[in-house]
């Protein structure tokens, strides 16, 4: 399962461009956040918690 | 650890959200650095973090080790005090490439010289971001800074191939795509005895990458991936296909040089308070 700390997200899209499945989005408020109905397709890959400047997504195992 | 757990344990309480801007590169390499420091299994008092100034030198504030943010330039010699005086910790020095290369590069090149046992950690975003996007000496040949509306005209250095010729005992380059092998190079810098330099290639979305128009923070991350090739990859590319490649901006990472034939400054020390004893 994904981890979303959105206070500490600033929106910049790197975990969005990098995620294989397409299952995060930045919304309009500018966060990032599990895009609707996606979320049984994350794989758990860790691309984007690898790759967050601002420690704001984690993959729970 | 997870990277969750990492965060909770070497980030100073209530310092998150860091001041970077979206996108900088800044927050990777110091989650790196926790997680190097982490995989090494080092007790957060044995470490000490001594940063310049700029915005990578912010990262010391951050980090619940023994830290110093110090003057721009002078991370390292503050760092070799330090070195000298308790030489049971283990230095980091965290670095911009303004910091490193220009006002500090007399210092880098004799921290160099000295082989002193520190790891310096090079945030290189090829430009300075704190002050508004002035170039520094990393900044590409060919960039747009404040400093340079039509262009940059100088070649930037090549870090490693002057910190290796200035002496240094391992050279290593990542960059923030390749984030297990920076981790991987930064803990080996610590676990080697001697000065060790990890240049980590970042992303100033906001002060090199609009003036460059170099797109959204990922693209400039994308970047870093299609220019960065292995190590093992470019030393057995011939002559002919390392110079087309080196035309084409592209450049190896993974950890260049390192020997162990060098005699430690602080081991060296040792011996002249011994003779100084007798």
């Amino acid at each position: 399962m994904l981890k979303l700390i959105s206070q500490r997200c600033k929106g910049c899209g790197i975990c969005v461009n990098f995620c294989p499945k397409k299952v995060l989005e930045v919304t309009e408020v500018g966060k990032c956040a599990i895009v609707e109905g996606k979320a049984p397709d994350c794989i758990l890959c860790g691309q984007c918690e690898m790759r967050c400047p601002d420690y704001a997504i984690f993959v729970e195992k | 650890m997870g990277m969750e757990q990492i965060a909770e344990k070497y980030f100073r309480p209530g310092r998150l959200p860091h001041i970077w801007c979206p996108g900088c590169g800044n927050g990777i390499i110091t989650g790196a650095i926790a997680r190097a420091v982490d995989q090494l299994g080092l007790d957060q008092n044995e470490v000490a973090m001594i940063s310049g100034i700029g915005c990578s030198s912010r990262s010391s504030g951050y980090l619940d080790f023994n830290t110093a943010n110090t003057l721009h330039g002078r991370a390292l010699p503050i760092a070799s005090g330090v070195k000298m005086a308790n030489p049971a910790l283990k230095v980091i020095v965290a670095s911009g490439d303004g910091d490193c290369t220009a006002i500090g590069g007399n210092h880098l090149i004799h921290a160099a010289r000295r082989n002193i046992d520190l790891t310096l950690v090079v945030y290189n975003n090829s430009i300075y971001g704190m002050t508004g996007g002035q170039y520094s000496p990393m900044t590409p040949k060919g960039s747009k800074a404040t400093t340079a509306p039509y262009m940059t005209i100088e070649p930037s250095f090549n870090l490693l191939e002057l910190a290796r010729a200035a002496g240094a005992t391992f050279v290593a380059r990542a960059t923030t795509y390749h984030v297990p092998q920076m981790v991987d190079a930064i803990a080996k810098g610590i676990r080697h005895k001697g000065f060790a330099i990890v240049e980590c290639v970042s992303a100033c979305p906001i002060n090199f990458g609009r003036q460059n128009k170099a797109g959204a923070p990922a693209k400039m991350m994308e970047w870093q991936r299609d220019h960065a090739v292995m190590v093992a990859a470019w030393e057995k590319m011939p002559a002919e296909k390392k110079a087309e490649a080196q035309a084409a901006g592209k450049f190896p990472i993974g950890v260049l040089y390192e020997t162990d034939a060098v005699q430690e400054y602080t081991e060296a020390y040792d011996g002249v308070i011994e003779r100084a004893r007798r």
